[in-house]
């Protein structure tokens, strides 16, 4: 759910990086937090446990620019991809605008990848979101490891609706950038849509 | 799905006269709006030396994680929350089910005053926000993104 402020001429907008344990979502985070200009960030929050597992949401807020007058802020928020954690997933999905899936190329993570791509649909749907509908991107991170599956193999498993979809080593930020920037330009599609 | 939240100018000016007085009424620090889903709306009071980005996320972090535990119980939601501090306490009430009044005070209050200025307030807000979304449920209140073009989206990405 967008927050559109007529006064202050801004637009919030909140994406979820969503995705199995350890495939890479709070990385993407951290690489985009060490990345960008300290005027166009603030604080990257984690809540995490003392072994760095996600345990509640990471959270950074970005300004991208101005469309038309207007500040774009996007609220970015990682959940914990444990899958004991679903609870706090469900809360962190509340007005989201958008969706990244991470996936974690690994083939020992495909039957991961599947189940937390089954567990996003059901919580959106609990929300009263429809997975097909919302602004999505896939990401197909840990591409540098020797044990990752061919794409074509995953985009069969994990994407068959043929979404945008980007490769990526979150770590070195290969792929981060690009699937932040096709998940916004989403997003503000869909604004502008809402509109008409 | 949600419909978005659409602050105008007007709304935008009460809501923040509103929290500017509980702030000197109450004898507080520092006040802020924020809305369920983490963004904030207004903040009044001291608020130089606060990141208030972060403090309308983990708000609204808290709120949805105490939300949940009211559920497991078969409550609804705790619309009311005390934090004591060694020097700063902060209270948060629940306005209309939307946003969120945070207040943060020191000994130079008293918890006893600031929940009696916290429901004056949140009475004030309740209405404001019936209003708002009154407004935005008439046809032809769009977003100012149905001009938009694709040519202006991609400016936005290309450094
Ligand atoms: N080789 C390699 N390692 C990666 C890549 N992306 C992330 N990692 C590593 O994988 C581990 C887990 O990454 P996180 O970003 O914490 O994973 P997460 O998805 O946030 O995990 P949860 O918080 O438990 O849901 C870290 O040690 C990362 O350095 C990648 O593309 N390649
Ligand atoms: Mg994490």
């Amino acid at each position: 759910m967008s927050f559109i402020n007529y006064s202050s001429r801004e637009i919030n907008c909140k994406i979820v990086y969503y995705g199995p344990g350890l495939c890479g979502k709070t990385t993407n985070l951290q690489y985009i937090y060490n990345k960008t200009n300290p005027e166009t960030k603030g604080k990257l929050i984690s809540l995490s446990t003392e072994t760095d597992r996600t345990l509640f949401f990471d959270f950074l807020p970005l300004s991208l620019g101005e469309i038309r007058g207007f500040k774009t802020r996007f609220h970015l928020y990682t959940v914990p991809g444990q899958v004991f954690y679903d609870a706090s997933r469900k809360l962190i999905l509340k007005g989201v605008d958008g969706v990244v899936f991470v996936a974690d190329s690994q083939v020992e993570r495909m039957e991961a990848n599947i189940e937390s791509l089954d567990n996003l649909r059901i919580n959106l749907k609990e929300q009263g979101y429809d997975l097909d509908k919302i602004p999505f991107v896939m990401q197909y991170n840990k591409r540098d490891l020797p044990n990752a599956v061919p794409v074509e193999e995953l985009r069969k498993v994990l994407n068959p609706r043929n979404v945008t979809e980007r490769q990526a080593v979150a770590p070195t930020g290969v792929g981060v950038f690009d699937t932040l920037k096709d998940v916004a330009k989403l997003v503000l599609t869909e604004l502008k849509k809402g509109g008409q | 799905m949600a419909s978005q939240l659409v602050m105008y100018e007007e709304e935008f000016h009460r809501i923040n006269a509103v929290c500017d007085r509980l702030t000197k009424d109450a004898n507080a620090k520092v006040v802020f709006l924020v809305d369920k889903n983490g963004q904030l709306i207004s903040a009044a009071g001291q608020t130089h030396n606060i990141d208030t980005t972060s403090l309308a996320s983990l708000t609204a972090g808290n709120v949805a994680a105490m939300g949940g535990l009211a559920k497991l119980i078969g409550e609804n939601e705790f619309p009311n929350q005390f934090h004591e501090g060694a020097k700063d306490s902060l209270y948060m009430t629940l306005v209309g089910g939307r946003v969120v009044l945070v207040v943060i005070f020191d000994n130079r209050t008293s918890l006893g005053l600031v929940r009696l200025r916290i429901k004056k307030a949140s009475d004030e807000l309740e209405k404001i926000f019936a209003a708002l979304t009154a407004r935005a449920s008439v046809p032809g209140a769009g977003s100012p993104f149905a001009e938009i073009s694709d040519a202006d989206i991609d400016n936005l990405f290309s450094e």
